[in-house]
């Protein structure tokens, strides 16, 4: 029963937010992601959901009472952009370790400084290491897709994790696209109630949570966060089959764009990867053997599927919206590379960063960039393998 | 609200022992006290910032609270709770949750004065149904007695040390209490430990029991910080009240209300001498450091009556 | 259902920890003995004893059990001898060495 609609990304990750009805919404307002708590707070206002909305005076407060309501026993959940998640960065630690589901919607936007408002991923790469399960999208339809999946995936007894869902600021969370919406009942049916074990409001058992820990406790509380880690792969790909059973739209861990026969791969997050599949278009014509994975799910990193994916590929180019700073590339570039080094790949490899503060990438950009892949093969080697691209030298 | 001190004392305890707070510790006497004002039968969720109070009550796996227990980090004492009150209106209106839960957190004077004064203040403005309980011991003493903005002027601290060139902490300390009344709250209150304990509890069950936010600053004194005689605590808070140091008042929906006016005001020497992190102040030539401490006692008692339109 | 807590010890393996660190339960620090901390501890004198209660409130560590309108003898299990109760106590119910 899907109803087609013509949304921007926020109002459509607003509306899978308004057909969850979930618990508790604490939000504080950054661009680009603004409009989620905007939207969702005229859905308040109208009586439209009976979600708890708090508008509190900072992110870090957003995602502490976030963190509050959720050890209370609450679905919650907050949206944020580039230096609002920075302030949030001590707390999405406590999130993760404390084992408690919920969600953040993130609008990536560029950290400051020098302050710029448009995307890239250097807000929600600096938060890879927190604990939190992240999953990107390339358009509206994927964002819609991944929040209405979002609590299914963080709530799974076998995770417990908080989960953020991302999106591109601006490209598509104001870029207004068509979409297929599920019916409000379908998405209730599909997320479900909240039933935790333990919670703070729990009348017939109270509970402690956020203790002191002595090093004798440390190191395995930090395995045992990690245990719920290993368990997010798998709960991924189940829930992404419920999903495509509703939906009929089929989710994986990556997608694999025209990759099996590829000899020239691109990896990259987000929705430059839309660009990338016109510029593969345009290649395979000629006859070019030309393919891209796009990550959906970076946390935990799917390395080995990753890897098996471009097991027979000759080069590839691993594209970074971040800069990492350690002179040989940045986040996504070190992990492709790592999951190719530990299967023994002999591909060469690349990693470019672009786009950073919302620098554009065009289908001639990507083209240039497969053909940058075709004389690292020919010459049997990578050369640079820490480059930029759209850069004025 | 009448107080019935046996009828207090018998209620059942809220904060178990084997904490590991420091002997004669003042923080916990506040606890105690203050969760004796809740009601029989009453559930509630205790929140905590990080300090002694969370370090020593919360050790894995052991937990002193007989309530329900939060703590998340330093600076989001009130923060944390509001998220907690949110999803307890949220549970009540979606018919998930029958039970009656009060909503209080307690801080230290460094996670309520200095690093949590915005997530404080955004509570308190929001006017969450709950209390947040300043634990004031004038510095921060969990990291091992740093200055606060909670610390009165000249006190030797580990960051404001006594030395040829200081005389201790060279500013006055931050009124919290005006600062939260500006809030424009429901309840405000500045209470201590004296006598039976009467108008500590009897302010604990109004800002309990208060729809709506509600702040309660205790001064809660700290041996090690303060390196007074451990069993003198009681003498040291009444010596603080007898020389309006630390005045009992509340500010009830705007209205200021002196509790307590001594009837010969102490010199603010009574109080300060006791305290070795003001020895210096009693050296020879030091006589006019306690002349300007004493006046700025002076200046804000002043202040006070005339907002308690004595 | 309460975590029972006497399989979280200090050489539990990381499986057997509670997920997020979280108690459920209350009150597992009783299981902690601080008694140990001082040996020097005051003493009850309970024919000089009042049940006036003054000495329970001032308590840092939840020692001195009430019942009945009554306290009871010590908890030394978990008193730490900061003798705040000698001082409280108005009627000489309680000494402790070293505090007058």
């Amino acid at each position: 029963m899907a109803r087609r609609d013509r949304l921007s990304g926020n109002e459509a990750v607003a509306e899978a937010l308004r057909q969850i009805n979930p618990d508790v919404f604490p939000a504080f307002p950054i661009t680009p992601s603004t409009e989620i708590p905007q939207y969702f707070a005229s859905f308040v206002a109208n009586g439209k959901v009976d979600t708890e909305f708090i508008p509190v005076e900072s992110e870090h407060s957003s995602m502490s009472a976030a963190i509050g309501a959720s050890a209370a026993g609450a679905r919650a959940l907050t949206a944020t952009s580039s230096c609002g998640l920075a302030f949030m960065w001590e707390e999405l630690y406590i999130a993760a370790s404390n084992r408690l589901p919920l969600a953040l919607a993130l609008v990536n936007r560029a950290l400051s400084g020098p302050i710029n408002i448009n995307c890239d991923h250097s807000d929600s790469m600096g938060a890879r290491d927190s604990g939190w399960i992240q999953m990107y999208a390339e358009n509206n339809q994927e964002a819609y897709d991944n929040m209405v999946q979002a609590f299914r995936i963080s709530e799974h007894k076998d995770v417990k994790l908080p989960i953020m869902i991302c999106q591109d600021g601006f490209i598509t969370s104001h870029a207004v696209e068509n979409i297929e919406l599920l019916e409000d009942e379908e998405v209730r049916s599909f997320v479900g109630e909240y039933k935790p074990e333990n919670y703070l409001l729990n009348p017939d058992c109270p509970m402690a949570v956020g203790p002191y820990s002595v090093t004798d406790y440390y190191m395995e509380a930090k395995r045992n966060q990690a245990e719920g880690m290993r368990h997010v792969e798998q709960v991924v790909l189940d829930i992404a089959k419920e999903f495509a059973e509703l939906s009929g739209r089929e989710y994986g861990l990556f997608e694999a764009y025209r990759l099996e026969d590829a000899e020239r791969a691109v990896v990259m997050i987000g929705s430059a990867a839309g660009t990338t599949k016109d510029a593969i278009d345009r290649l395979r014509e000629k006859g070019e053997k030309v393919g891209l994975l796009k990550i959906r799910l970076y946390r935990p990193f799917p390395a080995d599927a990753i890897a098996e994916a471009l097991k027979n590929v000759k080069a590839v180019a691993v594209m970074d919206r971040a800069e990492g700073y350690s002179n040989h590339g940045g986040p996504l570039g070190a992990d492709v590379m790592a999951a190719l080094f530990r299967a023994r790949s002999t591909a060469l490899a690349a990693n470019i960063i672009y786009g950073l503060g919302g620098r554009d990438v065009r289908v001639e950009d990507m083209e240039q960039v497969f053909e940058d892949l075709q004389t690292m093969i020919d010459q049997n080697d990578a050369g640079e393998t820490y480059r930029y691209m759209g850069l004025r030298e | 609200m009448a107080y019935n001190f046996k009828e207090t004392m018998n209620k059942p305890e809220r904060l178990a022992p084997g904490h590991r707070m420091c002997a004669g510790c003042g923080g916990t006497i506040a606890v105690r006290n203050v969760l004796r004002g809740l009601h029989e039968g009453d559930k509630a969720v205790i929140g905590n910032a990080t300090g002694c109070l969370e370090v020593s009550t919360f050790t894995y796996p052991y937990t002193s609270w007989q309530d329900s227990y939060i703590h998340n980090a330093f600076e989001n004492a009130g923060s944390t709770l509001s998220g907690v009150e949110g999803a307890y209106k949220a549970l009540k209106r979606k018919g998930k949750l029958d039970a009656t839960y009060k909503f209080i957190t307690f801080g230290g004077d460094g996670g309520t004065y200095d690093i949590g004064l915005q997530s404080l203040s955004g509570a308190m403005e929001r006017n969450h149904d709950m209390v947040y309980v300043c634990y004031d011991n004038g510095a921060y003493m969990n990291t091992g007695i740093q200055r606060s903005s909670a610390t009165p002027m000249y006190a030797d601290t580990t960051t404001t040390p006594v030395g040829s060139q200081s005389n201790g902490k060279p500013q006055n300390r931050k009124d919290l209490a005006s600062v939260i009344a500006a809030h424009d709250i429901p309840y405000v209150a500045q209470t201590t430990f004296v006598q039976n304990f009467k108008d500590l509890h009897i302010k604990a069950e109004k800002a309990i029991y208060t729809p709506g936010a509600a702040f309660l600053n205790i001064m809660a004194p700290c041996p090690r910080g303060w390196r007074y005689n451990t069993p003198d605590i009681m003498e040291i808070c009444k010596l603080g009240v007898e020389t309006c140091y630390w005045p009992l008042f509340e500010v009830v929906e705007g209205k200021w209300i002196l509790n307590y006016e001594p009837k010969h005001k102490k010199p603010i020497e009574e109080f300060l001498r006791p305290q070795g992190r003001f020895k210096h102040l009693f050296k020879k030539g030091n006589e006019y450091l306690l002349e300007a401490f004493q006046k700025e006692v002076d200046r804000r008692w002043e202040e006070l009556l005339f907002r308690c339109s004595r | 259902m309460a975590t029972d807590i006497s399989k979280l010890g200090l050489k539990a393996k990381w499986q057997d920890l509670t997920e997020g660190m979280i108690i459920a339960g209350a009150g597992t620090s009783a299981e902690f003995n601080t008694g140990e901390w001082s040996s020097v501890k005051p003493v009850f004198i309970e024919e000089n004893c009042r049940q006036c209660l003054l000495c329970v409130p001032v308590c840092p560590d939840s020692c001195i059990p009430v019942q009945d309108k009554k306290r009871a003898e010590f908890d030394y299990d978990h008193c730490k001898g900061c003798g705040i109760c000698v001082k409280a106590c108005p009627f000489g119910a309680i000494t402790m060495e070293g505090v007058n």
